[in-house]
């Protein structure tokens, strides 16, 4: 490889014919570009959903007179979120409202710290280190969405009591034309909001498992450096960034 | 930007987690107000007031996360300033089209 012996910049942060610019490797600048992409992506989501939720009454613009704590579940007004998601597993029957999302987010926080720690310890090229932490992120990542895959399915299955129409017709759980929660877009937003969060974490999952096989291998101690671990690392913090924001927007206001 | 081009072969460096443990535990609390807050104040009256206040805990927490775990923090001007400005703007349209939902079949 043709590398200048002369600079003191590392090899891996020289891009072709040039110097770096914004002092950065290739990989982690188009890394950055395409999370902002993302950024967009997701906000797009999150802001239509916004959108739409403003465009539907609240509980308490068709019944001025009731109070949050009297709140019911109908399709003439959006739902509050903390009345449809309060269900944890192996809690049959127990109202725990925004329990187990709660814990998808600590979950996701933890793995987040973990990855970062295997990005800490690839700059001190501690291979042991790096495979450990990596190995306690895939794992949050594959906990992280087996809660989402449970939270879909209630979602999905519903209540044993369901929702009883005008016309006396009940609706059980939740599909892409009706649902028992509140108005068909509610259930749609959440489909799209949330799967399309949890492929990005599928795809991270993925992405770690890859760079853990490598750094397991020697791939990036024979390479010199452990940059690869950075990039994905970038990757995997904005997920965890993106659910903060679901968190907010989608379960909390 | 790293520090592992000084490392030597056979030297083994202390790990430097002080700071990243320190924002997990941030995060963890911000977490756990929010809870709190969700619980504690009642949506009726203070609606609005919860929902200003979950905004700014979420900013704070991707403060954290970008500046942090992510690092930017430690990166240039130019490259800070290249994901912040765009992402702004996301802010602009989150008002205008949050505002014109308001108004979607009422006209």
């Amino acid at each position: 490889m043709a590398v200048s012996k002369t600079s003191a910049t590392p090899e891996h942060l020289i891009w072709e014919g040039g110097t770096q610019p914004m002092k950065i490797g290739y990989g982690k600048l188009m890394m950055w570009i395409f999370l902002l992409s993302d950024t967009f992506t997701f906000s797009a989501l999150l802001i239509s959903y916004g959108l739409v939720r403003f465009s539907f009454p609240s509980f308490k613009d068709i019944n001025p007179e009731m109070t949050h704590k009297t709140f019911e579940l109908s399709h003439d007004w959006w739902p509050v979120p903390e009345k449809v998601f309060e269900a944890v597993p192996f809690l049959h029957g127990i109202s725990l409202p925004l329990v187990f999302v709660g814990i998808m987010t600590f979950i996701l926080i933890f793995s987040s710290v973990t990855m970062v720690l295997a990005v800490e310890a690839g700059h001190r090229r501690d291979k042991a280190d790096v495979e450990k932490w990596m190995l306690w992120t895939i794992l949050g990542g594959f906990t992280f969405l087996g809660s989402q895959a449970w939270e879909w399915s209630h979602f999905i299955h519903g209540s044993e009591e369901g929702l009883t129409l005008a016309n006396g017709a009940k609706v059980f759980g939740a599909n892409l034309v009706t649902n028992e929660y509140g108005p068909a877009a509610f259930a749609d937003f959440f489909f799209f909001i949330t799967g399309f969060h949890g492929t990005h974490v599928f795809s991270g999952v993925v992405l770690n498992i890859l760079i853990f096989y490598n750094a397991s291998n020697g791939v990036y101690e024979r390479r010199g450096h452990y940059e690869m671990i950075e990039k994905v690392g970038l990757y995997w913090h904005f997920v965890d960034l993106v659910w903060v924001f679901v968190f907010t927007f989608f379960y909390l206001v | 930007m790293g520090n592992h081009s000084t490392t030597h072969e056979g030297e083994k460096l202390k790990p430097q987690t002080k700071e990243l443990w320190k924002v997990f535990w941030i995060l963890l609390v911000l977490t756990a107000i929010e809870f709190v807050i969700a619980f504690g104040l009642d949506t009726d009256r203070f609606k609005w007031t919860k929902i200003i206040i979950f905004i700014i805990m979420t900013i704070v927490k991707a403060y954290f996360i970008v500046g942090t775990f992510m690092h930017l923090k430690g990166e240039v001007k130019s490259l800070i300033w290249t994901i912040i400005l765009p992402s702004l703007f996301v802010v602009w349209l989150l008002v205008a089209l949050i505002v014109e939902g308001g108004y979607i079949g009422s006209v």
